[in-house]
């Protein structure tokens, strides 16, 4: 299966909620609707707000993929304003 | 521009929000108010503005802080009693936010300053308690065209209004709703009235409520509505509010063509016009 072309990537490991949600929103405000972000992030309550919060807001998950340890990658699609 | 590690961190609450966003926090910063005083009302004004990040906080006040200010004018402190209020408030703005660029004008307003101290504001907020001044602001919002968010204090009683000078069919202005100040001796002057602290609070946290939501385009203002509030009985009711066809300023045919400074039939000291 061919990745989605991925406009922009964050790491986000080092971060706390609500900065984990707060960093990746502006980064997706800055892509323009159908845009990939692509989000490294820590399993647990990073990995499940950020994706809960996303969806909310309009964006899809298109892909979790376990990367090593606690680490995932997490591809989201930016929605419609 | 993209915002600082500081800045994510600091407006995290605001750009949760789907309402506001980062674009949303980038207008506040990006954004200029006027503030007329810096007494009971503008305190809790400039204090929300402030912290919310507000980028320019325009303010003009001519006084300087008492003892009498501080049972409600929280922008204040006892060690800076007789320091300017201007000065006073740029040092806690400082403190409480650094983003916030506060320009202090120590001069009371009049009809020869009030045009060029609003032109460069987004939003211009009325807190001050004389009715000169406020007809005086409520005129000059309306030949330069700003909103204007009106707070007014009594007692245990607040009112608050939004005028939409600067457009939006059918806004009333605050002469629409007050064709003319109360006659000499009607209201009691504010040095015999009193005026319950925290009132101000109320009031003046939702002139700053209004103020960002104008900023950020967001909700539905308190335009042509009044907000009565009263903290004795903590009953909030509004009244509907139309524009005056036989308004002086903004009727079909004004009378008001300069902006004149009303006499002050209270003839209070200043120390007391800031609420």
């Amino acid at each position: 299966m061919n990745d989605p072309a991925i406009s922009a990537s964050i790491d986000i490991t080092r971060d706390v909620c609500p900065i984990t949600f707060v960093k990746t929103k502006l980064e997706l405000e800055e892509l323009a609707p159908g845009e990939v972000l692509e989000v490294t992030i820590r399993e647990g309550e990073s990995l499940e707000n950020v994706t809960r919060s996303c969806r909310s807001e309009g964006h899809e998950v298109l892909e979790l993929r376990h990367v090593e340890g606690p680490i995932w990658r997490v591809l989201i699609l930016r929605g419609m304003d | 521009m993209k915002f600082r590690n500081d800045q994510i961190e600091r407006y995290a609450r605001h750009i949760i929000l789907p309402q506001v966003g980062g674009r949303g926090q980038r207008r506040l910063l990006d954004a200029k108010v006027f503030v007329a005083g810096a007494g009971g009302l503008g305190s809790p004004v400039i204090l929300y503005l402030a912290a919310a990040g507000v980028g320019t906080i325009i303010v003009a006040d001519d006084d300087e802080v008492s003892l009498s200010n501080l049972q409600r004018q929280v922008l204040h402190t006892t060690t800076r009693i007789g320091e300017a209020k201007t000065a006073s408030a740029a040092r806690t703005v400082a403190d409480l936010n650094p983003d916030v660029h506060l320009i202090a004008h120590r001069t009371r307003l009049d009809a020869s300053n009030v045009r060029a101290l609003i032109a460069e504001a987004d939003v211009v907020l009325d807190g001050t308690d004389n009715f000169p001044t406020r007809y005086l602001l409520n005129d000059a919002c309306h030949v330069e065209r700003k909103p204007l968010i009106s707070g007014a204090i009594f007692q245990f009683e607040g009112q608050v209004a939004v005028f939409r000078h600067d457009g939006g069919a059918d806004s009333p202005c605050y002469r629409c709703l007050f064709s003319e100040p109360p006659p000499p001796g009607a209201v009691p002057s504010c040095q015999e009235a009193g005026v319950f602290g925290a009132i101000a609070g109320i009031v003046g946290t939702i002139q700053a409520t209004e103020a960002l939501k104008l900023i950020l385009d967001i909700g539905e203002v308190l335009s042509g509505r009044l907000l009565l509030i009263d903290a004795l009985s903590m009953k909030f009711r509004e009244i509907r509010v139309r524009r005056d066809q036989a308004c002086a300023l903004c009727g079909t045919s004004p009378t008001i063509h300069e902006l004149v400074m009303l006499d002050d039939p209270q003839n209070c000291r200043r120390e007391d016009f800031n609420g």
